[in-house]
C-alpha cells in the first residue's frame, strides 16, 4: 500500500490579497519499501509537503490518499495515520520534555494507547535501534550531546513502530561522524525492517549515497521525481535553482572532458571508483 | 488561536500615524484610555467612537487585523458582560431560575463591553503603527527624567523591547513544537480540563527550554558586541518633534476636552 499525492496544492493565507501557493500541484506516489530522496531549496516547500503526509496539514486543493483511502475524509482516523507515517521535524531534539531519555520515547507509543508495559517494550527497542548506548537511558535528555539528543528523538517516533518514517533535515548541525551514524542507521532501518523512508535534505551529498529516488522540488512544484542517476544528468538545472549534484558528479565530468571513457552516471564513491578503474585499465 | 493575538504587533503602512514620534503616540493612548473611562453618557461615548474611527481609517491598517485581535480577548468580554448583567441591583426585566437580568445591568454591561473592546483596539493601533523599536525608544524618553531617581529608565525600555520581540517568535515555535508532538500522537484538544493542562506539559516544557536558550544566546550575542546600556550610549535616530507631532497634541488636547464637556450635557 502506499501513500498517493494526487493534485495536492496548499495555501497558508488563504486570505492574502496575492495568492502564494506553497505547494503547486504535486503529483507524488510513495511506494511501500521505497527509500525516498526530498530534496529542494530553501522555501521550495519540501516541510510543507511533508506535514501533509501524516496530515498535520490539509491541502487546500486536491487529495492524499493512504493505503487507498483520502485523509481529509471525517471518517478518517487520522491519529492511527500519525502513528503510522511518522515524521521527525528538523531539530527534533527541541521536542524532547520528559525526566529522563526513556519516559520521553515511551510518550509516543502511551499516546496510541499501549499498556505500560509495551510502551516501554517498544522505547527499549527504538532505542536500541537508533544505537543509544543503555547507559543514557535514565539520564536527562538535557544532559546528552546534541548529536545524542537528536537519536532519542527520533526513537520517539520510530517507538510508534511508523510504516513510513519521514526525516525532515535529520542531519542539520550534526558533525560529519554524528551525520553518517545517522544516515547509516537510517539506512539499517530500511533494510532491516522493511520501513519506507522519505529523507529530506537541501544536499544532494547525503542523500545520493542512500536513496533509491530523489524528489526534486522547486517553488512548490516537483520539479524531479526519479532515480538519483537520473536526476543528475540535469546539473545544469540542478544549478539552476540552487542545488548542486554531488561532487562524484562533476568529478566524472572534469574527468570525461579530459577524454577518460567514465560512467557520467555514477553518483556514489563506490561506483565512481570502478568506472574510473576500468577507463584507466582501458587506456593501459 | 494563538495567532490571533495582534497586541504587540506590527502592520507595516505609510500613514500618518506610523510616522508620528512614538511619544505623542504613547501619551495619545493614555489620554484615549482617560477619555473612555471618563464617558458618563451617550455624547461621549459618540465623542470616542468618532476619534476611535478616524484614527482606524487615517492609520491604513485594515480593520480586519483589528477584529483578530478582540477574538483573543472575546472570552473576558463576555464573562465580565454576565457578571455585570446578573450582579447589578435594580428594576428586574426577565428572571428565571435564580437570575435576575436587571435594566441597570444590561446598561452598565454595554458600557462594560464597549470600554473593554475600545481598549483593545485603541492600544493595539498604537502597537500595530509602531515598531517594538520605536516604542521602547519613546518610553525610554519619557520615562527619562525618571533617571534622576534612579530608576534603570534604559535597562526597563530595553527588556519591554525584547520581550515584544519574542512575542512572534515564540509564538512560531510553540506553533512548532505543537506539531511535533501532534506527530507523536499527542492530543491538545480533547478531554476534560484536566486532561487538557496535562497535555499541554510535552508543549510548555519544551517551550520554556527554548525560551531560555534564546534568552542564553541574544544575551551572549549582545556582550560579544560589547553591548553596555544606560550612560552615554548615543541613538542612531533620536526622537524629535515635527510639526505633525504638535499637531498631535493639539488634536489629543481638544478631543480629551470634547470627552470631559460631553459629562455636562444632560
Amino acid at each position: 500500500m502506499s501513500l498517493i499525492f494526487n493534485h495536492v496544492s496548499h495555501q497558508y493565507d488563504p486570505d492574502a490579497a496575492i495568492p502564494v501557493l506553497a505547494l503547486k500541484d504535486v503529483n507524488l506516489k510513495i511506494e511501500d519499501g521505497g527509500f525516498y530522496g526530498l530534496i529542494g531549496h530553501t522555501g521550495s516547500g519540501k516541510s510543507t509537503l511533508v506535514q501533509h503526509m501524516n496530515g498535520l496539514l490539509k491541502p487546500t486543493a486536491g487529495e492524499i490518499y493512504y493505503e487507498g483511502r483520502d485523509i481529509c475524509d471525517k471518517d478518517f482516523d487520522i491519529k492511527s495515520l500519525r502513528h503510522e507515517v511518522g515524521l521527525v521535524f528538523q531539530y527534533p531534539e527541541h521536542q524532547l520534555f520528559e525526566a529522563t531519555v526513556f519516559e520521553d520515547v515511551c510518550f509516543g507509543p502511551k499516546n496510541m494507547g499501549l499498556s505500560k508495559k509495551d510502551a516501554e517494550l517498544r522505547a527499549f527497542e527504538a532505542l536500541t535501534q537508533v544505537g543509544l548506548d543503555a547507559e543514557y537511558f535514565y539520564a536527562s535528555p538535557f544532559e546528552l550531546s546534541g548529536g545524542q539528543k537528536r537519536r532519542v528523538a527520533i526513537a520517539g517516533v520510530l517507538a510508534m513502530k511508523p510504516k513510513i518514517l519521514i526525516l525532515d533535515e535529520p542531519t542539520a548541525g550534526l558533525d560529519p561522524k554524528g551525520r553518517d551514524d545517522i544516515l547509516n542507521q537510517i539506512k539499517k532501518l530500511h533494510d532491516e525492517q522493511g520501513i519506507t523512508i522519505v529523507l529530506v535534505s537541501h544536499s544532494m551529498e547525503d542523500v545520493a549515497n542512500y536513496v533509491d529516488t530523489i524528489i526534486v522540488m522547486n517553488k512548490g512544484e516537483v520539479m524531479y521525481n526519479d532515480s538519483p542517476k537520473n536526476v543528475f544528468t540535469h546539473v545544469e538545472e540542478l544549478e539552476a535553482i540552487g542545488l548542486a549534484a554531488p561532487s562524484v558528479t562533476y568529478i566524472m565530468r572534469a574527468l570525461s572532458a579530459q577524454g577518460f571513457d567514465v560512467d557520467l552516471t555514477a553518483t556514489t564513491t563506490r561506483e565512481a571508483a570502478d568506472t574510473i578503474i576500468n577507463a584507466l585499465s582501458d587506456r593501459m | 488561536m494563538l495567532r490571533d493575538i495582534t497586541l504587540g504587533q506590527y502592520y507595516q503602512a505609510d500613514s500618518v500615524l506610523h510616522r508620528l514620534d512614538p511619544r505623542v503616540k504613547l501619551i495619545g493612548t493614555i489620554a484615549y484610555i482617560i477619555a473612555l473611562f471618563m464617558c458618563t453618557n451617550v455624547w461621549g461615548y459618540l465623542a470616542v467612537t468618532v476619534f476611535l474611527c478616524s484614527i482606524i481609517v487615517i492609520s491604513k491598517v485594515p480593520v480586519k487585523f483589528m477584529l483578530k485581535g478582540m477574538k483573543a480577548i472575546l472570552f473576558l468580554i463576555i464573562i465580565t458582560v454576565c457578571f455585570n448583567m446578573f450582579m447589578t441591583q435594580g428594576e428586574v426585566l426577565v428572571s428565571f431560575w435564580r437570575l435576575k437580568i436587571t435594566k441597570e445591568g444590561l446598561i452598565v454591561a454595554a458600557k462594560m463591553a464597549i470600554r473593554l473592546s475600545y481598549l483593545i483596539i485603541g492600544s493595539s493601533l498604537m502597537t500595530l503603527t509602531t515598531t517594538p523599536n520605536q516604542l521602547t525608544d519613546g518610553l525610554e524618553k519619557l520615562l527619562g527624567p525618571l533617571k534622576k531617581i534612579h530608576m534603570p529608565v534604559h535597562e526597563i525600555a530595553m527588556m519591554m523591547s525584547i520581550a515584544l520581540r519574542f512575542i512572534p517568535i515564540l509564538m512560531e515555535e510553540t506553533d512548532k513544537i505543537m506539531k511535533a508532538q501532534m506527530a507523536r500522537g499527542a492530543n491538545f484538544d480533547t478531554g476534560n480540563i484536566f486532561q487538557k493542562a496535562k497535555s499541554l506539559v510535552p508543549l510548555l516544557v519544551p517551550l520554556f527550554i527554548s525560551a531560555f536558550r534564546r534568552a542564553n544566546d541574544l544575551a551572549m550575542a549582545m556582550e560579544a558586541r560589547c553591548y553596555k546600556g544606560g550612560e552615554s550610549r548615543t541613538k542612531m535616530k533620536p526622537l524629535k518633534y515635527q510639526g505633525r507631532d504638535i499637531a498631535g497634541y493639539l488634536i489629543l488636547v481638544g478631543f480629551v476636552a470634547a470627552v470631559v464637556a460631553t459629562r455636562w450635557i444632560p
